[in-house]
Protein backbone atom coordinates (compact mmCIF):
# COMPACT_ATOMS: atom_id res chain seq x y z
CA UNK A 1 0.00 0.00 0.00
CA UNK A 2 1.52 3.72 -0.99
CA UNK A 3 0.80 6.07 1.50
CA UNK A 4 0.35 9.47 0.02
CA UNK A 5 2.55 8.14 -2.45
CA UNK A 6 5.59 8.07 0.46
CA UNK A 7 5.31 4.93 2.65
CA UNK A 8 5.26 1.49 1.83
CA UNK A 9 3.55 -0.77 4.53
CA UNK A 10 4.35 -4.05 5.47
CA UNK A 11 2.53 -6.49 7.30
CA UNK A 12 2.81 -10.00 9.36
CA UNK A 13 0.07 -11.57 11.09
CA UNK A 14 0.00 -14.00 14.16
CA UNK A 15 -3.43 -15.74 13.87
CA UNK A 16 -4.93 -17.59 17.39
CA UNK A 17 -7.42 -20.55 16.18
CA UNK A 18 -9.26 -22.24 19.31
CA UNK A 19 -9.41 -25.87 17.85
CA UNK A 20 -12.42 -27.63 18.06
CA UNK A 21 -11.51 -30.37 20.64
CA UNK A 22 -14.03 -32.17 22.90
CA UNK A 23 -11.64 -31.07 25.78
CA UNK A 24 -9.06 -28.93 26.97
CA UNK A 25 -5.72 -28.90 25.76
CA UNK A 26 -3.93 -30.50 29.11
CA UNK A 27 -6.66 -31.59 30.95
CA UNK A 28 -10.61 -33.19 30.78
CA UNK A 29 -12.26 -30.48 30.86
CA UNK A 30 -14.84 -29.54 28.26
CA UNK A 31 -14.35 -26.39 25.94
CA UNK A 32 -17.97 -25.60 25.79
CA UNK A 33 -18.15 -22.21 25.13
CA UNK A 34 -20.20 -19.76 27.95
CA UNK A 35 -21.25 -21.86 30.54
CA UNK A 36 -21.04 -19.99 34.09
CA UNK A 37 -17.93 -18.76 35.45
CA UNK A 38 -15.40 -21.37 36.99
CA UNK A 39 -17.31 -24.63 36.10
CA UNK A 40 -15.12 -25.83 33.29
CA UNK A 41 -12.37 -26.17 35.84
CA UNK A 42 -9.76 -28.89 37.53
CA UNK A 43 -7.07 -28.66 39.27
CA UNK A 44 -5.28 -28.55 35.86
CA UNK A 45 -6.41 -25.42 34.58
CA UNK A 46 -6.21 -24.10 37.62
CA UNK A 47 -2.79 -24.34 37.78
CA UNK A 48 -3.14 -26.24 41.62
CA UNK A 49 0.29 -27.20 43.00
CA UNK A 50 1.12 -30.97 42.43
CA UNK A 51 -1.52 -31.07 39.66
CA UNK A 52 -0.02 -32.90 36.03
CA UNK A 53 -0.78 -32.02 31.91
CA UNK A 54 -1.68 -34.61 29.84
CA UNK A 55 -1.57 -33.87 26.35
CA UNK A 56 -4.43 -34.21 24.33
CA UNK A 57 -4.33 -36.38 21.32
CA UNK A 58 -6.63 -34.48 19.36
CA UNK A 59 -4.82 -31.27 19.93
CA UNK A 60 -2.01 -32.93 17.93
CA UNK A 61 -3.95 -34.63 15.42
CA UNK A 62 -6.07 -31.27 14.14
CA UNK A 63 -2.78 -29.53 14.16
CA UNK A 64 -1.00 -31.75 11.65
CA UNK A 65 -4.18 -31.89 9.76
CA UNK A 66 -4.07 -27.25 9.75
CA UNK A 67 -0.02 -28.06 8.96
CA UNK A 68 -0.73 -30.08 6.02
CA UNK A 69 -3.77 -27.99 4.48
CA UNK A 70 -1.41 -25.24 5.37
CA UNK A 71 1.17 -26.62 3.38
CA UNK A 72 3.62 -26.41 6.31
CA UNK A 73 6.39 -28.86 7.12
CA UNK A 74 5.22 -31.30 9.85
CA UNK A 75 8.08 -31.32 12.93
CA UNK A 76 9.35 -35.23 13.46
CA UNK A 77 10.63 -33.74 17.18
CA UNK A 78 8.48 -31.10 18.58
CA UNK A 79 8.12 -30.19 22.49
CA UNK A 80 6.36 -27.56 24.91
CA UNK A 81 7.93 -24.70 26.12
CA UNK A 82 7.06 -22.84 29.48
CA UNK A 83 6.15 -18.69 28.58
CA UNK A 84 7.02 -17.02 31.99
CA UNK A 85 4.65 -13.79 32.80
CA UNK A 86 2.67 -12.38 35.57
CA UNK A 87 -0.55 -11.89 34.31
CA UNK A 88 -3.95 -13.17 36.08
CA UNK A 89 -5.54 -14.85 33.16
CA UNK A 90 -3.62 -17.67 33.88
CA UNK A 91 -3.28 -18.70 36.95
CA UNK A 92 -0.02 -20.67 37.19
CA UNK A 93 2.10 -17.78 35.82
CA UNK A 94 3.05 -18.81 32.88
CA UNK A 95 1.35 -20.32 30.04
CA UNK A 96 2.03 -23.95 28.50
CA UNK A 97 3.37 -23.12 24.48
CA UNK A 98 5.90 -23.81 22.27
CA UNK A 99 9.32 -22.16 21.77
CA UNK A 100 12.04 -23.46 19.39
CA UNK A 101 10.23 -26.20 18.29
CA UNK A 102 6.69 -25.88 17.10
CA UNK A 103 4.48 -28.56 15.51
CA UNK A 104 4.39 -26.85 12.22
CA UNK A 105 6.80 -24.91 10.11
CA UNK A 106 7.23 -23.16 6.93
CA UNK A 107 4.16 -23.43 4.98
CA UNK A 108 2.26 -20.51 3.17
CA UNK A 109 -1.00 -20.38 0.71
CA UNK A 110 -1.93 -18.56 -2.34
CA UNK A 111 -3.51 -15.39 -2.07
CA UNK A 112 -5.59 -13.40 -4.76
CA UNK A 113 -6.12 -9.61 -4.78
CA UNK A 114 -7.73 -7.59 -8.09
CA UNK A 115 -6.64 -10.82 -10.36
CA UNK A 116 -2.88 -10.84 -8.77
CA UNK A 117 -1.96 -14.04 -7.08
CA UNK A 118 0.96 -13.97 -4.67
CA UNK A 119 2.24 -16.15 -2.33
CA UNK A 120 2.30 -15.43 1.64
CA UNK A 121 4.56 -17.79 3.47
CA UNK A 122 3.74 -18.97 7.11
CA UNK A 123 6.51 -19.33 9.10
CA UNK A 124 5.37 -21.75 11.95
CA UNK A 125 2.20 -22.57 13.76
CA UNK A 126 2.53 -23.87 17.31
CA UNK A 127 0.18 -25.51 20.11
CA UNK A 128 -0.68 -23.72 23.15
CA UNK A 129 -2.98 -23.16 25.73
CA UNK A 130 -5.65 -20.37 25.58
CA UNK A 131 -6.10 -18.01 28.67
CA UNK A 132 -9.42 -17.40 31.06
CA UNK A 133 -10.84 -13.83 31.11
CA UNK A 134 -11.01 -11.17 32.97
CA UNK A 135 -13.44 -8.64 33.61
CA UNK A 136 -12.53 -5.35 34.76
CA UNK A 137 -14.52 -3.05 37.64
CA UNK A 138 -13.38 -0.03 36.09
CA UNK A 139 -14.17 1.17 31.99
CA UNK A 140 -10.22 -0.36 31.21
CA UNK A 141 -7.97 -2.26 32.31
CA UNK A 142 -5.60 0.61 33.87
CA UNK A 143 -8.52 2.51 35.79
CA UNK A 144 -9.29 -1.14 37.30
CA UNK A 145 -8.94 -1.57 41.05
CA UNK A 146 -9.53 -5.35 40.90
CA UNK A 147 -10.77 -8.03 37.87
CA UNK A 148 -12.27 -10.71 38.13
CA UNK A 149 -11.40 -13.68 36.47
CA UNK A 150 -13.07 -16.96 34.79
CA UNK A 151 -10.83 -19.84 34.14
CA UNK A 152 -13.24 -21.68 32.32
CA UNK A 153 -10.98 -20.37 28.78
CA UNK A 154 -7.64 -21.19 30.46
CA UNK A 155 -6.62 -24.27 28.55
CA UNK A 156 -8.43 -24.32 25.71
CA UNK A 157 -6.36 -25.47 22.62
CA UNK A 158 -5.26 -23.30 20.36
CA UNK A 159 -2.97 -23.38 17.47
CA UNK A 160 -1.18 -20.27 16.90
CA UNK A 161 -0.63 -19.94 12.88
CA UNK A 162 2.59 -16.72 12.26
CA UNK A 163 2.74 -15.73 8.82
CA UNK A 164 6.32 -13.79 7.35
CA UNK A 165 5.85 -10.00 6.95
CA UNK A 166 5.10 -10.50 3.55
CA UNK A 167 1.71 -8.70 3.36
CA UNK A 168 1.96 -4.99 1.22
CA UNK A 169 -1.67 -3.62 1.74
CA UNK A 170 -5.00 -3.91 3.19
CA UNK A 171 -6.72 -6.22 0.72
CA UNK A 172 -3.52 -8.41 0.90
CA UNK A 173 -4.40 -9.20 4.72
CA UNK A 174 -7.99 -9.72 3.85
CA UNK A 175 -7.39 -11.77 1.47
CA UNK A 176 -4.67 -13.75 3.37
CA UNK A 177 -7.06 -13.86 6.60
CA UNK A 178 -10.33 -14.90 4.95
CA UNK A 179 -8.61 -17.61 2.99
CA UNK A 180 -7.22 -18.71 6.27
CA UNK A 181 -10.07 -19.18 7.89
CA UNK A 182 -12.02 -20.64 5.40
CA UNK A 183 -9.34 -23.44 5.04
CA UNK A 184 -9.61 -23.89 8.80
CA UNK A 185 -13.16 -24.17 8.34
CA UNK A 186 -12.81 -26.58 5.61
CA UNK A 187 -10.39 -28.78 7.28
CA UNK A 188 -12.43 -28.64 10.90
CA UNK A 189 -10.15 -28.01 12.89
CA UNK A 190 -12.15 -25.19 14.18
CA UNK A 191 -15.50 -23.73 14.38
CA UNK A 192 -14.11 -20.76 12.97
CA UNK A 193 -16.81 -18.93 15.03
CA UNK A 194 -15.24 -15.07 14.54
CA UNK A 195 -17.70 -13.39 16.95
CA UNK A 196 -17.29 -15.89 20.16
CA UNK A 197 -13.35 -15.58 19.51
CA UNK A 198 -12.84 -18.36 18.38
CA UNK A 199 -10.20 -16.96 15.78
CA UNK A 200 -8.32 -13.87 16.96
CA UNK A 201 -5.51 -11.69 15.17
CA UNK A 202 -2.58 -9.61 16.18
CA UNK A 203 -1.38 -7.80 13.16
CA UNK A 204 2.02 -6.26 13.14
CA UNK A 205 2.56 -3.64 10.78
CA UNK A 206 5.59 -1.07 9.96
CA UNK A 207 5.67 1.30 7.04
CA UNK A 208 8.93 2.39 5.13
CA UNK A 209 9.86 5.35 2.71
CA UNK A 210 8.62 3.92 -0.79
CA UNK A 211 11.93 1.75 -2.80
CA UNK A 212 13.73 1.16 1.14
CA UNK A 213 14.66 -2.49 1.24
CA UNK A 214 15.19 -2.48 5.20
CA UNK A 215 12.05 -2.40 7.64
CA UNK A 216 10.78 0.00 9.69
CA UNK A 217 10.17 0.12 13.16
CA UNK A 218 6.91 -1.63 13.66
CA UNK A 219 3.86 -1.82 16.13
CA UNK A 220 1.97 -4.86 17.10
CA UNK A 221 -1.85 -4.47 17.68
CA UNK A 222 -3.27 -7.31 19.30
CA UNK A 223 -6.43 -9.63 19.85
CA UNK A 224 -8.97 -8.25 17.12
CA UNK A 225 -11.50 -10.68 16.29
CA UNK A 226 -13.74 -9.14 13.68
CA UNK A 227 -12.18 -8.62 9.69
CA UNK A 228 -13.92 -4.97 9.72
CA UNK A 229 -12.00 -4.01 13.01
CA UNK A 230 -8.90 -5.72 10.80
CA UNK A 231 -9.55 -3.51 8.36
CA UNK A 232 -10.55 0.11 10.17
CA UNK A 233 -7.41 -0.94 12.92
CA UNK A 234 -5.37 -0.92 9.68
CA UNK A 235 -6.48 2.12 7.80
CA UNK A 236 -5.96 4.03 11.43
CA UNK A 237 -2.49 2.46 12.37
CA UNK A 238 -0.75 2.88 8.92
CA UNK A 239 -2.38 6.85 9.09
CA UNK A 240 -0.83 7.11 12.75
CA UNK A 241 2.40 6.31 11.70
CA UNK A 242 2.69 8.37 8.57
CA UNK A 243 1.56 11.10 10.78
CA UNK A 244 4.31 10.47 12.87
CA UNK A 245 7.12 9.66 10.03
CA UNK A 246 6.36 13.30 8.24
CA UNK A 247 6.76 15.09 11.53
CA UNK A 248 10.46 13.55 11.18
CA UNK A 249 9.83 11.83 14.79
CA UNK A 250 10.33 7.90 15.43
CA UNK A 251 7.49 4.95 15.71
CA UNK A 252 7.82 3.36 19.01
CA UNK A 253 8.34 -0.33 18.64
CA UNK A 254 5.03 -1.52 21.58
CA UNK A 255 2.39 -3.30 21.95
CA UNK A 256 -1.25 -1.50 20.98
CA UNK A 257 -4.60 -2.18 21.54
CA UNK A 258 -8.22 -1.56 19.22
CA UNK A 259 -10.55 0.51 21.14
CA UNK A 260 -13.58 -0.64 18.57
CA UNK A 261 -15.80 2.03 20.16
CA UNK A 262 -13.64 4.75 19.74
CA UNK A 263 -11.52 3.73 16.58
CA UNK A 264 -8.42 4.13 17.93
CA UNK A 265 -5.10 2.49 18.62
CA UNK A 266 -3.59 2.87 21.85
CA UNK A 267 -0.24 2.23 23.51
CA UNK A 268 -0.65 -1.38 25.56
CA UNK A 269 3.19 -1.86 26.50
CA UNK A 270 5.83 -0.63 24.73
CA UNK A 271 9.03 -2.98 23.91
CA UNK A 272 11.28 -1.39 26.70
CA UNK A 273 9.43 -2.63 28.92
CA UNK A 274 8.26 -5.55 27.80
CA UNK A 275 8.88 -9.04 29.22
CA UNK A 276 11.54 -11.67 28.89
CA UNK A 277 9.60 -14.48 28.63
CA UNK A 278 12.47 -16.93 29.60
CA UNK A 279 11.02 -19.87 27.97
CA UNK A 280 12.61 -23.15 28.95
CA UNK A 281 11.05 -26.84 28.03
CA UNK A 282 8.12 -27.81 30.03
CA UNK A 283 9.34 -30.99 32.74
CA UNK A 284 6.05 -31.62 32.55
CA UNK A 285 5.33 -32.74 29.61
CA UNK A 286 7.28 -35.69 27.17
CA UNK A 287 8.08 -34.18 24.26
CA UNK A 288 6.45 -35.47 20.67
CA UNK A 289 8.02 -38.15 18.08
CA UNK A 290 5.94 -37.79 15.28
CA UNK A 291 6.63 -40.54 12.69
CA UNK A 292 5.51 -39.76 8.99
CA UNK A 293 2.68 -42.64 9.00
CA UNK A 294 1.26 -40.61 11.57
CA UNK A 295 1.30 -37.37 9.24
CA UNK A 296 0.35 -39.91 6.38
CA UNK A 297 -2.81 -40.96 8.69
CA UNK A 298 -3.75 -37.46 8.97
CA UNK A 299 -3.21 -36.68 5.36
CA UNK A 300 -6.34 -39.12 4.25
CA UNK A 301 -8.56 -37.75 6.14
CA UNK A 302 -7.97 -33.62 4.59
CA UNK A 303 -11.00 -32.76 2.93
CA UNK A 304 -11.00 -31.09 -0.87
CA UNK A 305 -9.77 -28.11 -0.12
CA UNK A 306 -11.41 -24.83 -1.35
CA UNK A 307 -9.28 -24.24 -4.30
CA UNK A 308 -9.68 -27.83 -5.64
CA UNK A 309 -13.37 -27.33 -5.21
CA UNK A 310 -13.67 -24.06 -6.76
CA UNK A 311 -11.60 -25.61 -9.80
CA UNK A 312 -14.03 -28.42 -9.87
CA UNK A 313 -16.86 -26.63 -10.23
CA UNK A 314 -15.39 -24.06 -13.00
CA UNK A 315 -15.13 -27.35 -15.02
CA UNK A 316 -18.67 -28.41 -14.55
CA UNK A 317 -19.63 -24.83 -16.08
CA UNK A 318 -19.90 -22.68 -13.16
CA UNK A 319 -17.94 -19.07 -13.65
CA UNK A 320 -15.47 -18.18 -11.35
CA UNK A 321 -17.67 -16.08 -9.54
CA UNK A 322 -20.18 -18.63 -9.00
CA UNK A 323 -17.60 -21.42 -8.12
CA UNK A 324 -16.18 -18.52 -5.66
CA UNK A 325 -19.69 -18.05 -3.84
CA UNK A 326 -20.49 -21.91 -3.74
CA UNK A 327 -17.22 -22.72 -1.89
CA UNK A 328 -17.02 -19.39 0.53
CA UNK A 329 -18.62 -21.56 3.65
CA UNK A 330 -17.90 -25.55 3.92
CA UNK A 331 -21.83 -25.61 4.61
CA UNK A 332 -22.68 -23.83 1.14
CA UNK A 333 -20.38 -26.23 -0.99
CA UNK A 334 -21.30 -29.35 0.82
CA UNK A 335 -24.89 -28.60 -0.08
CA UNK A 336 -24.32 -27.99 -3.45
CA UNK A 337 -22.18 -31.25 -3.73
CA UNK A 338 -25.00 -33.18 -1.96
CA UNK A 339 -27.02 -31.65 -4.44
CA UNK A 340 -25.28 -32.40 -7.37
CA UNK A 341 -24.95 -36.16 -6.54
CA UNK A 342 -28.91 -36.30 -7.52
CA UNK A 343 -28.78 -33.38 -10.44
CA UNK A 344 -26.75 -32.96 -13.15
CA UNK A 345 -27.19 -29.65 -14.54
CA UNK A 346 -24.43 -27.41 -12.13
CA UNK A 347 -25.50 -24.04 -14.01
CA UNK A 348 -29.00 -23.86 -13.06
CA UNK A 349 -28.25 -25.98 -9.62
CA UNK A 350 -25.80 -22.95 -8.87
CA UNK A 351 -28.51 -20.40 -9.89
CA UNK A 352 -31.17 -22.02 -7.66
CA UNK A 353 -28.69 -22.31 -4.76
CA UNK A 354 -27.03 -18.96 -4.86
CA UNK A 355 -30.67 -17.46 -5.84
CA UNK A 356 -33.71 -18.95 -4.49
CA UNK A 357 -32.53 -20.52 -1.73
CA UNK A 358 -30.05 -18.28 -0.49
CA UNK A 359 -32.35 -15.84 -0.25
CA UNK A 360 -35.28 -18.05 1.54
CA UNK A 361 -32.68 -19.11 4.36
CA UNK A 362 -31.15 -15.38 4.75
CA UNK A 363 -34.93 -14.21 5.00
CA UNK A 364 -35.41 -16.70 7.41
CA UNK A 365 -31.93 -15.96 9.44
CA UNK A 366 -31.58 -19.94 8.84
CA UNK A 367 -27.85 -21.28 8.10
CA UNK A 368 -27.40 -23.75 5.47
CA UNK A 369 -26.59 -26.66 7.77
CA UNK A 370 -30.20 -26.12 9.13
CA UNK A 371 -32.11 -25.75 6.11
CA UNK A 372 -35.38 -27.25 5.88
CA UNK A 373 -35.23 -28.28 2.42
CA UNK A 374 -32.70 -30.83 1.80
CA UNK A 375 -29.93 -30.72 -1.02
CA UNK A 376 -31.78 -33.86 -1.94
CA UNK A 377 -35.00 -32.33 -1.94
CA UNK A 378 -34.04 -29.31 -4.38
CA UNK A 379 -32.07 -31.53 -6.53
CA UNK A 380 -36.23 -33.92 -6.80
CA UNK A 381 -37.38 -30.31 -7.54
CA UNK A 382 -34.92 -28.70 -10.30
CA UNK A 383 -35.39 -32.60 -11.63
CA UNK A 384 -39.47 -32.17 -12.05
CA UNK A 385 -38.47 -28.27 -13.87
CA UNK A 386 -36.69 -30.50 -16.36
CA UNK A 387 -39.33 -33.31 -17.17
CA UNK A 388 -41.46 -30.57 -17.92
CA UNK A 389 -43.71 -31.40 -14.73
CA UNK A 390 -43.86 -27.83 -13.50
CA UNK A 391 -42.26 -24.35 -15.13
CA UNK A 392 -39.68 -22.57 -13.34
CA UNK A 393 -41.83 -20.25 -12.13
CA UNK A 394 -44.37 -22.15 -10.60
CA UNK A 395 -41.05 -23.95 -8.80
CA UNK A 396 -40.43 -20.82 -7.17
CA UNK A 397 -43.50 -21.13 -5.14
CA UNK A 398 -42.81 -24.67 -4.81
CA UNK A 399 -39.69 -23.74 -3.07
CA UNK A 400 -41.10 -21.42 -0.83
CA UNK A 401 -43.88 -24.19 0.06
CA UNK A 402 -40.87 -26.65 0.88
CA UNK A 403 -39.57 -24.34 2.86
CA UNK A 404 -42.41 -23.70 5.36
CA UNK A 405 -43.62 -27.50 5.54
CA UNK A 406 -40.35 -29.48 4.78
CA UNK A 407 -42.41 -31.63 2.15
CA UNK A 408 -41.36 -32.94 -0.84
CA UNK A 409 -41.81 -31.16 -4.05
CA UNK A 410 -43.24 -34.00 -5.84
CA UNK A 411 -46.06 -34.05 -2.81
CA UNK A 412 -46.60 -30.29 -3.20
CA UNK A 413 -46.99 -29.82 -7.00
CA UNK A 414 -49.40 -33.53 -6.01
CA UNK A 415 -51.14 -31.78 -3.28
CA UNK A 416 -52.09 -28.69 -5.24
CA UNK A 417 -52.50 -29.97 -8.51
CA UNK A 418 -49.54 -27.07 -10.10
CA UNK A 419 -48.85 -29.63 -12.71
CA UNK A 420 -48.44 -28.35 -15.69
CA UNK A 421 -50.69 -28.82 -18.28
CA UNK A 422 -48.30 -30.30 -21.34
CA UNK A 423 -51.83 -32.38 -22.70
CA UNK A 424 -51.87 -30.97 -26.60
CA UNK A 425 -55.38 -31.59 -26.76
CA UNK A 426 -56.09 -29.60 -23.52
CA UNK A 427 -53.88 -26.81 -24.17
CA UNK A 428 -55.41 -26.40 -28.41
CA UNK A 429 -59.03 -25.89 -26.68
CA UNK A 430 -58.07 -23.13 -24.82
CA UNK A 431 -55.81 -21.48 -27.26
CA UNK A 432 -58.70 -21.85 -29.99
CA UNK A 433 -61.23 -19.59 -26.83
CA UNK A 434 -58.27 -17.37 -26.50
CA UNK A 435 -57.76 -16.75 -30.58
CA UNK A 436 -61.60 -16.58 -30.86
CA UNK A 437 -61.75 -13.94 -27.85
CA UNK A 438 -59.13 -11.90 -28.94
CA UNK A 439 -59.66 -11.72 -33.02
CA UNK A 440 -57.40 -8.31 -32.96
CA UNK A 441 -54.45 -9.57 -31.33
CA UNK A 442 -54.54 -12.50 -33.81
CA UNK A 443 -54.89 -10.40 -36.81
CA UNK A 444 -51.97 -8.29 -35.57
CA UNK A 445 -50.01 -11.06 -35.42
CA UNK A 446 -50.54 -12.34 -38.87
CA UNK A 447 -49.96 -8.72 -40.31
CA UNK A 448 -46.62 -9.12 -39.16
CA UNK A 449 -46.70 -7.74 -35.50
CA UNK A 450 -44.67 -10.08 -33.65
CA UNK A 451 -45.56 -8.28 -30.35
CA UNK A 452 -48.78 -9.36 -30.10
CA UNK A 453 -48.20 -13.30 -29.16
CA UNK A 454 -47.15 -12.03 -26.12
CA UNK A 455 -50.43 -11.28 -25.16
CA UNK A 456 -51.88 -14.14 -26.45
CA UNK A 457 -49.78 -16.45 -24.54
CA UNK A 458 -50.17 -13.84 -20.99
CA UNK A 459 -53.92 -14.92 -21.60
CA UNK A 460 -53.59 -18.50 -21.93
CA UNK A 461 -51.44 -18.44 -18.99
CA UNK A 462 -54.00 -16.62 -17.10
CA UNK A 463 -56.40 -18.80 -18.14
CA UNK A 464 -54.61 -22.07 -16.48
CA UNK A 465 -53.57 -20.27 -13.86
CA UNK A 466 -49.61 -19.94 -14.82
CA UNK A 467 -49.93 -23.86 -15.64
CA UNK A 468 -50.00 -24.68 -19.21
CA UNK A 469 -46.11 -25.73 -20.22
CA UNK A 470 -45.09 -22.30 -21.82
CA UNK A 471 -42.93 -23.69 -24.51
CA UNK A 472 -45.77 -25.85 -25.60
CA UNK A 473 -47.90 -23.24 -25.94
CA UNK A 474 -45.66 -20.72 -27.92
CA UNK A 475 -45.58 -23.67 -30.58
CA UNK A 476 -49.07 -24.25 -30.48
CA UNK A 477 -50.24 -21.33 -30.64
CA UNK A 478 -47.66 -20.03 -33.81
CA UNK A 479 -48.74 -23.48 -35.32
CA UNK A 480 -52.35 -22.37 -35.32
CA UNK A 481 -51.73 -18.39 -36.59
CA UNK A 482 -49.70 -19.39 -39.24
CA UNK B 1 30.42 -16.69 31.64
CA UNK B 2 29.64 -14.33 34.75
CA UNK B 3 26.75 -13.22 36.58
CA UNK B 4 26.70 -9.27 37.24
CA UNK B 5 25.24 -7.80 39.99
CA UNK B 6 22.86 -5.93 37.35
CA UNK B 7 22.14 -9.55 36.02
CA UNK B 8 20.63 -10.85 39.22
CA UNK B 9 18.66 -7.45 39.68
CA UNK B 10 17.34 -8.31 36.28
CA UNK B 11 15.78 -11.27 37.33
CA UNK B 12 14.59 -10.50 40.48
CA UNK B 13 12.83 -7.90 38.76
CA UNK B 14 10.94 -10.15 36.21
CA UNK B 15 10.55 -12.41 38.72
CA UNK B 16 8.71 -9.50 40.73
CA UNK B 17 11.64 -10.05 44.24
CA UNK B 18 12.22 -7.21 46.11
CA UNK B 19 15.96 -7.86 47.34
CA UNK B 20 17.84 -6.06 49.73
CA UNK B 21 21.37 -5.03 49.29
CA UNK B 22 23.06 -8.05 51.04
CA UNK B 23 20.34 -10.21 49.37
CA UNK B 24 21.54 -9.38 45.64
CA UNK B 25 25.17 -9.55 46.67
CA UNK B 26 24.51 -12.86 48.06
CA UNK B 27 23.10 -14.34 45.39
CA UNK B 28 24.98 -12.85 42.49
CA UNK B 29 28.08 -14.98 44.16
CA UNK B 30 25.41 -18.26 44.52
CA UNK B 31 24.53 -17.72 41.19
CA UNK B 32 28.11 -17.47 39.57
CA UNK B 33 29.07 -20.72 41.39
CA UNK B 34 26.24 -22.45 40.70
CA UNK B 35 26.79 -21.23 36.72
CA UNK B 36 30.27 -22.52 37.36
CA UNK B 37 29.77 -25.88 38.43
CA UNK B 38 27.94 -26.81 35.50
CA UNK B 39 30.19 -24.85 33.01
CA UNK B 40 32.41 -28.24 33.39
CA UNK B 41 30.13 -29.74 30.85
CA UNK B 42 32.16 -26.80 28.44
CA UNK B 43 34.99 -29.58 28.68
CA UNK B 44 33.12 -31.61 27.27
CA UNK B 45 32.59 -32.83 23.30
CA UNK B 46 29.01 -32.67 23.06
CA UNK B 47 29.68 -32.73 19.14
CA UNK B 48 27.32 -35.97 18.21
CA UNK B 49 24.86 -34.97 21.41
CA UNK B 50 21.17 -34.42 20.81
CA UNK B 51 20.01 -31.29 22.80
CA UNK B 52 17.82 -32.81 26.22
CA UNK B 53 14.01 -31.71 25.64
CA UNK B 54 12.97 -33.90 28.68
CA UNK B 55 15.00 -35.62 31.68
CA UNK B 56 13.51 -38.94 31.28
CA UNK B 57 13.35 -40.82 28.00
CA UNK B 58 9.93 -40.85 27.57
CA UNK B 59 7.91 -39.66 24.22
CA UNK B 60 4.15 -39.18 23.36
CA UNK B 61 2.24 -39.45 26.33
CA UNK B 62 -1.49 -39.00 25.44
CA UNK B 63 -4.66 -38.69 26.19
CA UNK B 64 -8.24 -39.56 24.12
CA UNK B 65 -10.38 -36.86 24.22
CA UNK B 66 -13.30 -37.60 26.76
CA UNK B 67 -14.79 -35.15 28.54
CA UNK B 68 -14.25 -35.93 32.43
CA UNK B 69 -15.79 -34.34 34.99
CA UNK B 70 -15.02 -30.68 36.51
CA UNK B 71 -15.28 -29.33 39.33
CA UNK B 72 -17.80 -26.93 40.94
CA UNK B 73 -17.33 -23.26 41.92
CA UNK B 74 -16.54 -23.70 46.04
CA UNK B 75 -14.14 -25.86 45.11
CA UNK B 76 -12.61 -23.87 42.38
CA UNK B 77 -12.61 -20.60 44.73
CA UNK B 78 -12.22 -22.47 48.12
CA UNK B 79 -8.00 -21.44 48.25
CA UNK B 80 -8.80 -18.41 47.09
CA UNK B 81 -8.12 -15.08 48.74
CA UNK B 82 -11.03 -13.11 47.18
CA UNK B 83 -13.75 -14.17 45.55
CA UNK B 84 -16.92 -12.91 44.29
CA UNK B 85 -20.71 -14.83 42.66
CA UNK B 86 -18.49 -17.70 41.79
CA UNK B 87 -15.36 -15.34 40.11
CA UNK B 88 -11.91 -15.44 41.00
CA UNK B 89 -10.90 -11.45 42.13
CA UNK B 90 -7.24 -10.13 42.03
CA UNK B 91 -6.23 -6.95 42.77
CA UNK B 92 -5.11 -4.14 40.56
CA UNK B 93 -3.54 -4.68 37.31
CA UNK B 94 -0.26 -3.74 36.47
CA UNK B 95 0.85 -4.04 32.82
CA UNK B 96 4.48 -2.72 33.38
Amino acid sequence: MVVANKYEMVCGLEVHVELQTKTKIFCSCTTEFGGEQNTHVCPVCLGMPGALPVLNREVVNYAIKAGLALNCEIAEFSKFDRKNYFYPDLSKNYQTSQFDLPICGKGGLEIEVDGEKKWIGITRAHMEEDAGKLVHSGDTITTSNESSVDYNRAGVPLLEIVSEPDMRSIPEVLAYLEKLVQILEYTEVSDCRLEQGSVRFDINVSLRPMGATTLGTRTETKNLNSFSSVRRCMEYEIARQARVLDAGEKVVQETRTWDEGQGVTLTLRSKEEAHDYRYFPEPDLAPLVIDREWVERIHKTLPELPEARRARLQVLGLSAYDAGVITQSKALSDFFDAALSSYEDAKTLANWVMGDVTRLLNTNQCSVVDSPISAAQLAELLGLIDKGTISGKIAKSVLEDMYSTGKDAGVIVKEKGLAQISDEGALLGIIDDVISANPQSAEDYRAGKDRAIGFLVGQIMKATKGQANPGLVNKLLKEKLS
Amino acid sequence: MSISREDVEYVAALARLELTEQETQEYTEQLNSILGYAAMLERLDTTDVVPTAHAVPLHNVLREDQVGSSINHEKALRNAPDGEEGFFRVPKISLT
